[in-house]
């Protein structure tokens, strides 16, 4: 499944996650995670933490709909594998964040920005690994 | 106050994965499939996604943290261990695996969870299921080093 290059739209977004992250941090003085934000709202120790995950996360879900609202765009979900693929990736992602401590957004925009050793080692770590698998699903494996 | 600002947080993140393309698999996996640049089908999209974030967040941070405090809460909540352990290089290279099979991380299918997408609220609840594995694992591993 060809995909296309999208730098505008891509810098773009970037651009507002990193105005997400900045702006949680100004206000919250927290850092903007999604492992810790899912992981948070899986714990009800704190409830003050709880509702503040949960406004989180519930605005997160909305973003596809405010992009529809200003552009008219509807963002693809193009799935190009198996539904055992996705459920075996949910499995293995969900276990690596939580031993890796965060993910694409924790360490890779949040940790990296405020120049983290852990996180650098963290993305680096992730990043070749991700490459790896592909490779080994479409080229070797043949999936 | 408080919910209201993480609301609109949430949204701006949520908008920004939606307007980005993090949001789709297809989109993903054609990023981590460097065999493709000879075929020139690859698409390095995402590499503009992590540039543009920290582009803004690295100058932001810079000026976040002149701040005493933030703004709604009374202290900065930072992680303060520095050390790089293999549970974090073993962690963050499982991540990675997950990443290339499913090709969602958690930020990109948070959101879209919005889109209706059957995928999505099933790669999420694999990936709640994983949290959960790992925390029951982790309850275990405490309580065995406890012992010794």
């Amino acid at each position: 499944m060809i995909t296309d290059f999208t730098p505008w739209q891509s810098l773009g977004g970037g651009a507002l996650i990193g105005l997400a992250a900045v702006l949680l941090m100004a206000l919250h003085g927290r850092i903007l995670g999604a492992t810790g934000i899912l992981g948070g709202v899986l714990r009800f120790a704190d409830m003050d933490d709880w509702r503040l995950k949960a406004a989180l996360l519930v605005g997160m879900a909305m973003g596809p709909l405010v992009l529809v609202a200003l552009t008219g765009q509807t963002p693809a979900v193009e799935i190009p594998i198996s539904t055992l693929a996705i459920v075996l990736g949910g499995v293995v992602v969900g276990l690596g964040v939580s031993y890796g401590g965060g993910c694409t957004s924790g360490h890779g925009v949040c940790g990296n920005a405020r120049f983290s050793r852990r996180s650098m080692v963290a993305t680096v770590t992730f990043m070749a690994t991700a490459f790896a698998t592909v490779y080994l699903t479409r080229h070797v494996m043949g999936v | 106050m408080k919910l209201i600002s993480a609301l609109l947080i949430g949204m701006i993140f949520g908008t920004g994965i939606a307007l980005s393309g993090m949001m789709n698999p297809a989109k993903v996996l054609n990023f981590f499939d460097l065999a493709q640049i000879g075929a020139g089908t690859w698409d390095p999209s995402l590499a503009f996604v992590m540039g543009g974030a920290l582009a803004v967040t690295i100058p932001g941070y810079w000026l976040v943290f002149r701040l005493a405090a933030p703004l709604q809460a009374p202290r900065f909540q930072l992680p303060d261990t520095k050390v790089i352990d293999r549970r974090l290089i073993l962690g963050s290279a499982t991540f990675g695996i997950g990443w290339g099979i499913a090709g969602f991380c958690p930020g990109g299918a948070l959101p879209a969870l919005g889109t209706g997408e059957p995928e999505a609220f099933l790669f999420v609840a694999a990936l709640i299921g994983g949290l959960l594995l790992a925390r029951a694992l982790q309850a275990r591993g405490l309580r065995s080093n406890t012992a010794i």
